[in-house]
């Protein structure tokens, strides 16, 4: 079954189109990472594809309300614990439990400290927990293990792949090699073509022409 | 949304929240004005729903930026835009929050305030029904002006240009309503047209501002 298909899709970052005709599709267990340049428009995609910014054009197929999205930002109130960071989290997607999300990012003995007491690995971590409480198939992940250590980025690939395993589907930004089961998408010939090339004009030009 | 009315209480009366933040500007204002203006009591008696409810209206203002620009800046926004909870109730969700922690507590201790302004009798029934019936409008229409500045770096000083004239008929209508209360004249028209604002305030700007926010987080 494809939770996730993208077709022909463009996207712009302020009004300057940045991607143009990206299409893929991710099937129930499937991963996909996203590869390219600084700038090419990962996050722009990834935002796209979460729902956050329209397309310019091209289309997004996903099972409603399916798809979790991690920021580069991780959403963490510094005031609040870590348990009660995520049963917000849990709570606001309407799952029960937390517990597993501790245990699977090593967050455990870390339970009752405050987020402005965590380090940055520790709250990316959080962050990824988060992803777990959410209890959606599709998960877009935005350069998720900036700042982890390489035991973290193993546990955050077993996480991922247990993800898989029942089901689900990721796709991921990043620079590093995961050592999952994935497809990868190099997004450098999607460059959107300047619009002296025959290219698509930012919607700042069309207004004034 | 009953854990997101949860959340934004506690992260307000934690440390650092700005919980007190508005109640302790109040306090100032009208603890000052006294020694601005002159002891006298008829003078006092005379300013004082205005004074009153300007010192509520400028303290609802004083914390107006925190109800989405903190969530924007650690990306919890954006989170939330895309988590199943309707936008439009996050902003409802998030404006009475801050109402129960700004304006909730300014109209329970507006009596104690009406005292040091010298407030006439018949005044202090009418100065809390009146700000109960009409800061709730005060924290809506600031959750839309927040909401519509909420991209911007420092954007407090737009957000009060943009709030300002927008709080303007609740300041009249609530403040004639003190006024006439306490001369001991019929409050019924100024106090039915607050309750309107409030009312269509409650019902129309949460999707105004959800709006508003989908634009900001492009």
């Amino acid at each position: 079954m494809t939770l996730l298909a993208v077709h022909n899709l463009s996207v712009a970052r302020g009004t300057i189109p940045v991607l143009e005709g990206v299409s893929l599709s991710l099937a129930a267990g499937q991963a996909m990472v996203l590869r390219g340049p600084n700038g090419i428009g990962k996050t722009t995609l990834l935002r796209c594809i979460a729902g956050l910014q329209p397309a310019l054009e091209g289309a997004i197929e996903a099972v409603p309300d399916a798809i979790a999205y991690a920021a580069h930002a991780d959403g963490i109130k510094a005031t609040l614990t870590v348990a009660e960071n995520l049963e917000f989290w849990a709570a606001i997607f309407g799952t029960r439990g937390i517990d597993h999300a501790l245990d699977a990012m090593n967050l455990r003995h870390l339970a009752t400290r405050r987020g402005a007491n965590l380090s940055a690995g520790q709250k990316r971590r959080l962050g990824l927990a988060r992803m777990l409480v959410t209890g959606r198939p599709v998960w877009a992940m935005d350069e998720p293990t900036v700042s982890l250590d390489a035991a973290s980025v193993g546990l955050f690939a077993a996480v991922v792949s247990a993800h898989l395993g029942q089901g689900g589907v990721a796709l991921i930004a990043t620079h590093i090699d995961l050592e999952l089961e994935a497809q990868a998408l190099d997004l450098t010939p999607h460059r959107a073509k300047p619009p002296q090339d025959g290219g698509r004009k930012g919607a700042f030009d069309e207004a004034f022409v | 949304m009953i854990a997101l009315l949860l959340r934004d209480i506690r992260l307000a009366v934690r440390a650092g929240g700005g919980f007190g933040l508005g109640l302790a500007f109040f306090l100032l204002v009208t603890v000052m004005v006294p020694f601005g203006v002159g002891p006298e009591p008829a003078t006092l008696a005379k300013i004082a729903p205005g004074i009153l409810w300007v010192g509520a209206l400028l303290s609802c203002l004083l914390s107006l930026d925190r109800i989405f620009a903190l969530d924007f800046e650690d990306g919890s926004l954006d989170l939330l835009a895309t988590a199943p909870i309707p936008l439009e109730g996050v902003v409802a969700v998030k404006a009475l929050a801050h109402w129960l922690v700004t304006g909730l507590p300014l109209v329970l201790v507006s009596p104690v305030l009406g005292v040091l302004m010298n407030l006439p009798g018949p005044g202090y029934g009418w100065l809390v029904a009146s700000l109960g019936i009409g800061t709730p409008a005060l924290s809506v229409i600031g959750a839309f002006g927040a909401a519509l500045t909420v991209g911007l770096k420092r954007g407090g000083l737009l957000l009060s240009l943009l709030v300002l004239p927008m709080y303007v008929p609740t300041l009249i209508f609530g403040a004639e309503v003190v006024k006439r209360g306490a001369m001991g004249l019929a409050t019924g028209t100024p106090l039915a047209l607050l309750a309107g604002i409030t009312a269509g305030a409650v019902a129309l700007l949460p999707f105004a501002a959800a709006a508003a926010i989908r634009v900001n987080l492009r």
